[in-house]
């Protein structure tokens, strides 16, 4: 298997809903606690796996606004965990969900640095690396309802713009909306090949005009004959 | 959701393996859930809440919810924190004696202490005059239950925070089409093709908005945006339009300008569905001008094509002339109120080339929008095949559907012109055709309601007795104003006087001047609920916290006692006399009534509950409750039996007994003595229970006859007049042209027959704008503001992560934005030597403000912009003083003055639309310039850090939240060993 997600560019609109429910699953799962830092002062920040990041591309008044969700890619050639010096960082074999072992984790930030995608995220009151393990604490969950196992920010997309599945399976629905929409990798030229996959905005939909003849148009209204309808 | 699922297919066995392999992540023994209703916005989405050792270990969206289908916005998925926040209240306190009001200084008092201490002053003001009494609620979800109370109480002076949010759009809708955008009306998102977006950054309505676009994009429709600023839903459109703010009238008539043109309108609808047929008198300049023609019975006339004569407009089965001028047996002069329109609209006045010079859009662009919404309406139209029947008795046998559907917010609501611009929008839609129409714009019941609603505001006060009449109402006439025989208004917000005749939700924005400038009276007591008067919800924030200390010379304040109850340290929690303290939303029982803002969807009559998923680890209690304990206690008539005990136990308890006429009660489902009966029926002592059962909400679906042209659909009428939803099954007309407002204009000329204003300025104000027929008009402050000097439209927004004031004390919603900047066009900003993130000084009329500027390109070049309700005073809601809220959030809300700057007649007159009194804040006008080298760093304006609440907990710089110790997954050393890095 090839755990993954979609994620599609076209819907996102950047509301983070994605990024709350990955925090409020994750704190309280087989990673917490994501610790934050300063909750109630100055600067304040924490551990979070998934972070919206905001563009924008062309010039006013033709500019598009592009919002980003970032997690880990579960890359297949992943350079987090190769460059782990403690085997803390793999990928599992079984599905591909790239993850950390907090027990041999020494917080080194080796995989931070390794990662293109600044998918990581060092809990520094744990002293250990963290980063979204695709909620393999939900997704095998056999006591949770069959259509709750899924990633947390999947099952709360309100815009659908989030799929989860397994790419090895020609027919999920990854494979599906991936193959349809011409699904992209991120930085492919790095050569990691990450799992995840993203949809690009799709091209303006054009509408057809009504067809207008300009000599009928109306210059006054008395040029109108009523016409009858029954009430 | 459960159908995308169903998509999803994994190789099984190795699924399932992987399971098996797998340690119990999750002890579900351990665990509980339960659902309520979110409270983290005002969608009210359902959620599906799981606890483990007493503490929330997840929020979700509930699947079956008819409001999100169990998607959950960052709101919502962020409850936990505002459940922990250290800014939540902790138990009724009092203003330290000798402690001047505004510096927080309380102490702690008990819940009896509280309540006999306001029993005694509400009990006295009441006895001798009740309107002494200001109760004023934020944004509260029980306004049916405020506004009883006030009603019982018997004080005029009621409303919520509409009049400053967003009235101009309901008030359009209802005195238009009888339903309006959100809670009113929904884009058929099943089936529009082509969604026109007005006015709406990232806010209401949330989760519904979003899903609605999921959808359209699914079935590929065409997604047009029109804002100033390119963020949030905007980012998505197909297209995006943007206009200068306060100019979307201009854009909407404009577009209906091609439309006619081009004779690309719906006839039929015109001619069944509205009063564009009626006859109106055209006799300018005297009494009568304007208004319809009538018979000796009151009926209006119009003109049958075939009989050629004058007959009912109203009767079935004429054939009404849409178009021409005709004359009366009585030789009176009339014309078709559509007549009317084609002449306004088909001038040269809205061409799409003198739009573009008022709206900032293109001229082309404009032609190809409307032209777009014709061929979708027209030649995309759709077509239900179901029986259905109209109110004339007429059988269908199909719905014929226009796929255009619009929505509408604060962007083009919160403007002096705002009400006249809905209107606009409403009547593109019914040229259309596509109101309550498949693939339209959808009622939500109870809507659609005649035009307008049948309540008239109260008026009068009598001491010890209620209110005549409900607080807030529709007037439909000059007789209808609360004002008193010279002309004055009886309320002190002064809505429903000649400066806002139709204030349908109060101007709660100006309870503060004018109480504390005793105009038109002086007050004893002011209650606000959940509203951030001190701070984000006011005008002229610096200004209005100086109003609520001002002093008389006697030393007594000019507010005498203000009572502030809110589950959190607000800004205004500050300057309290009194501090009742609420719960959180997950601590309560509530009702999300019909009678209220109803969370209905198109074809559901749906409401909901909420039921306290935690018990309070703090001294407080539901406002709610304290609200139906004092109403015992003051022995209101509807909370007193006829032998003088309390009615009601306690709120659950009149949730379930009350009952606004025979059957009808704040909740419409499992009603009956044995819960056999929706909508209406005797009282269940057990529906809380069947509500908790039932997921907190009751869905009630219509039938597929009842789904569309609900105001001229014969079965749906009956089923809403049977429910208690309107009073009558008469059809429910589109009253394209207002002959209501036709009647206030000529009460301000002088030619109406009953009240009329005596003040030079008030009848300016009512004969220019009270238009039957929406007009685009230049918004007020821009009429009175040197466009040199301030040259740059102000407006703010609101993001999806935060709902209003609330969110900076929630730890994870503060960390996606802890400070807002000014954000203005790239290009712009360049060409006025004003650098990315450097800081700038914005000015207006009313005073000056420094911020951070951000440059970006999705921006109007004349506009500036930042975000609502993240820049905080120091202190509060549980932040340390050197939280970024504090020293470098701002708000624009100094700029914005409550009055308008050429009040030149004496009075001061409310910086507001003219026709409903809503808050015009996007009126703002600025200028923008870099701060000096040495001003770089801070906001201005700065107040005083405010005091530490008693009992207010230390917050740590560490924050580790979880339900229990987590359980890892190991890899295994033989994986290590095997593998080692990646190498397979």
């Amino acid at each position: 298997m090839r755990l993954g997600l979609v994620v599609d560019l076209d819907k996102c609109v950047g509301c983070s809903a994605c990024a709350i429910a990955c925090k409020q699953w994750n704190t309280s799962g087989t990673s917490g606690s994501l610790t934050d830092y300063r909750p109630y002062g100055a600067d304040p920040s924490g551990v979070f796996f998934n972070r919206i990041r905001h563009y924008e591309t062309g010039n006013y008044p033709d500019s598009k606004t592009v919002h980003f969700p970032m997690s880990c890619m579960h890359c297949e050639e992943a350079a987090c965990v190769t460059v782990c010096p403690t085997g803390a960082s793999y990928k599992r074999e079984e599905d591909g969900i790239v993850l950390v072992d907090p027990e041999k984790c020494m917080g080194c930030n080796y995989c931070a640095w390794a990662c293109p995608y600044g998918a990581r995220e060092l809990d520094r009151e744990e002293g250990v690396m963290k980063k979204c393990t695709l909620c393999v604490d939900r997704i095998y969950d056999e006591n949770l309802p069959k259509e709750e196992r899924k990633p947390a920010c999947v099952m709360t997309c309100p815009t659908t713009a989030r799929y989860f599945g397994d790419f090895d399976d020609p027919n999920s629905e990854v494979s599906i909306v991936s193959r349809k929409r011409d699904g992209q990798e991120l930085f492919p030229e790095l050569g990691y090949k990450p799992v995840n996959q993203y949809l690009s905005p799709r091209k303006k939909v054009e509408i057809k005009q009504h067809e207008i003849s300009e000599p009928n148009l109306v210059r006054k209204v008395k040029d109108w004959v009523n016409k009858v309808v029954e009430l | 959701m459960a159908e995308k699922q169903d998509k999803i297919s994994f190789k099984k066995n190795a699924f399932i393996d992987n399971a098996n392999k797998m340690p119990e992540f999750e002890n579900h023994q351990q665990q509980t859930q339960k659902n309520t209703t979110c409270y983290m916005c005002a969608c009210r989405c359902g959620i599906k809440v799981t606890l483990e050792n007493n503490k929330i270990r997840y929020i979700q969206g509930e699947p079956t919810h008819p409001v999100n289908k169990g998607v959950l916005c960052a709101k919502g998925n962020a409850g936990i924190m505002k459940q922990i926040s250290p800014a939540r209240l902790r138990q009724p306190m009092m203003r330290k004696p000798g402690s001047e009001r505004g510096t927080s200084e309380f102490v702690p008092i008990s819940w009896d202490e509280a309540l006999d201490m306001l029993t005694e002053r509400l009990q006295k003001i009441r006895e001798t005059d009740p309107k002494k009494l200001a109760f004023f609620t934020g944004r509260d979800q029980m306004q049916a239950l405020t506004g009883l109370w006030a009603q019982q109480f018997g004080t005029i002076n009621w409303a919520a925070h509409g009049g400053f949010c967003s009235v101009n759009m309901a008030a359009a809708g209802l005195y238009t089409t009888g339903f309006s955008f959100w809670e009113f009306g929904d884009p058929d998102w099943e089936r529009t093709k082509y969604f026109m977006l007005w006015g709406v950054a990232e806010d209401h309505a949330s989760n519904p908005m979003k899903m609605g676009i999921n959808k359209l994009k699914e079935r590929g429709g065409k997604f047009v945006a029109i804002n100033p600023v390119r963020t949030g839903y905007q980012a998505v459109a197909d297209e995006w339009v943007p206009i200068k703010p306060g100019t979307d009238a201009m854009l909407a008539l404009s577009l209906i300008h091609v439309l006619l043109k081009n004779e690309l309108f719906d006839w039929e609808f015109l001619v069944r569905y509205t009063n564009a047929h009626y006859l109106v008198v055209n006799t300018p300049r005297t009494k009568g001008d304007g208004l319809f023609y009538r018979n000796s019975n009151g009926t209006p006339q119009s003109w049958d094509l075939e009989k050629e004569c004058l007959v009912n407009a109203t009767d079935p089965k004429i054939k009404p002339a849409l178009l021409g001028e005709y004359k009366a047996p009585d030789g009176t002069q009339l014309k078709t109120a559509f007549t009317i329109m084609t002449e306004r609209y088909m001038s040269d006045e809205y061409t799409p080339e003198n739009a573009s010079k008022i709206c900032g859009v293109p001229a082309d662009q404009i032609k190809k929008i409307a032209l777009e919404l014709a061929h979708v309406a027209f030649k995309e139209s759709i077509e239900i095949e179901t029986e259905w029947t109209d109110w004339t008795g007429r059988k269908h046998d199909k719905f014929i559907g226009r796929p255009v559907s619009m929505h509408a917010m604060r962007g083009i609501s919160a403007h002096s012109n705002g009400f006249q611009a809905c209107r606009a929008i409403h009547f593109l839609q019914v040229l259309l055709g596509s109101v309550d129409s498949p693939g339209g714009h959808l009622a939500k019941p109870p809507y659609p309601r005649h035009v307008a609603p049948p309540i008239k505001p109260g008026k009068n006060v009598v001491p010890g007795k209620p209110l005549e009449s409900w607080p807030l109402g529709f007037p439909t006439e000059p007789e209808d104003l609360a004002i008193d025989d010279e002309g004055n208004p009886l309320r002190i917000d002064k809505a429903y006087s000649w400066e806002a005749p139709i204030a349908n939700h109060g101007l709660m924005h100006m309870a503060i001047t004018n109480a504390v400038a005793g105009d038109p009276y002086e007050i004893d007591t002011m209650i606000f609920f959940m509203a951030n008067m001190a701070w984000n919800s006011t005008m002229n924030t610096t200004k209005m916290r100086e109003n609520l200390c001002a002093k008389n010379e006697d030393g007594e304040y000019k507010i005498p006692f203000l009572v502030v109850c809110d589950a959190f340290d607000s800004e205004t929690v500050g300057y309290a006399d009194l501090v009742i303290p609420d719960t959180t939303y997950l601590e309560r029982y509530d009702t999300i009534s019909i009678l209220d803002r109803p969370i209905s969807e198109p074809h559901a009559v749906c409401d909901s509950i909420r039921a306290p998923i935690l018990e309070p680890d703090r001294d407080v209690r539901p406002w709610q409750s304290v609200l139906v304990e004092l109403a015992g206690r003051l022995k209101f008539p509807e909370f007193t039996s006829d032998n003088g005990e309390r009615k009601f136990k306690d709120y659950k308890d009149f949730i379930i007994n009350y009952e606004k006429v025979p059957g009808v009660g704040f909740l419409a489902g499992w009603r009956g003595e044995n819960g056999e009966n929706s909508l209406k029926g005797k009282p269940n002592p057990k529906q809380w229970d069947k509500y908790i059962e039932n997921k907190c909400f009751f869905e009630y679906k219509l039938a597929d006859n009842h789904k569309y042209f609900r105001g001229a659909n014969k079965d749906y009428l009956e089923f809403a007049k049977k429910s208690g939803f309107n009073s009558s099954s008469d059809p429910i007309i589109i009253e394209l042209y207002s002959e209501k407002l036709q009647k206030f204009k000529l009460a301000g000329m002088g030619l109406y027959d009953g009240p009329q204003p005596k003040k030079e300025r008030d009848q300016f104000r009512l004969s220019r704008f009270f238009d039957p027929i929406p007009e685009y008009y230049i918004p007020l402050e821009h009429r009175c503001t040197f466009s040199q000097a301030f040259p740059f439209y102000a407006i703010t927004q609101r993001p999806m992560f935060m709902y209003h004031s609330w969110d900076s004390q929630n730890a994870w919603l503060r960390q996606l934005q802890a400070h807002n900047y000014m954000h203005m066009n790239k290009a712009k900003g360049e060409e006025l030597g004003i650098k990315d993130l450097s800081w700038v000084w914005v000015e207006s009329n009313t005073g000056k403000i420094k911020v951070q500027v951000k440059l970006m390109e999705g921006c109007q070049s004349d506009t500036i912009w930042t975000w609502n309700a993240i820049g905080k005073q120091k202190g509060k809601w549980g932040l340390s003083e050197d939280a970024n809220e504090s020293t470098k959030g701002f708000l624009m809300n100094h700029l914005i003055n409550e009055h308008l700057p050429c009040a030149d007649t004496g009075s001061p007159v409310t910086n507001s639309d003219p026709i409903t009194g809503q808050a015009a804040w996007y009126d703002l006008k600025v200028n923008i310039y870099p701060a000096a080298d040495d001003e770089q760093f801070g906001v201005y304006p700065n107040f005083e850090a405010s005091t530490k609440l008693p009992g207010r907990p230390e917050t740590k710089d560490i924050l580790r939240y979880n339900t229990k110790k987590p359980v890892r997954l190991s890899r295994s050393l033989i994986d290590i060993l095997t593998k080692g890095g990646f190498e397979k």
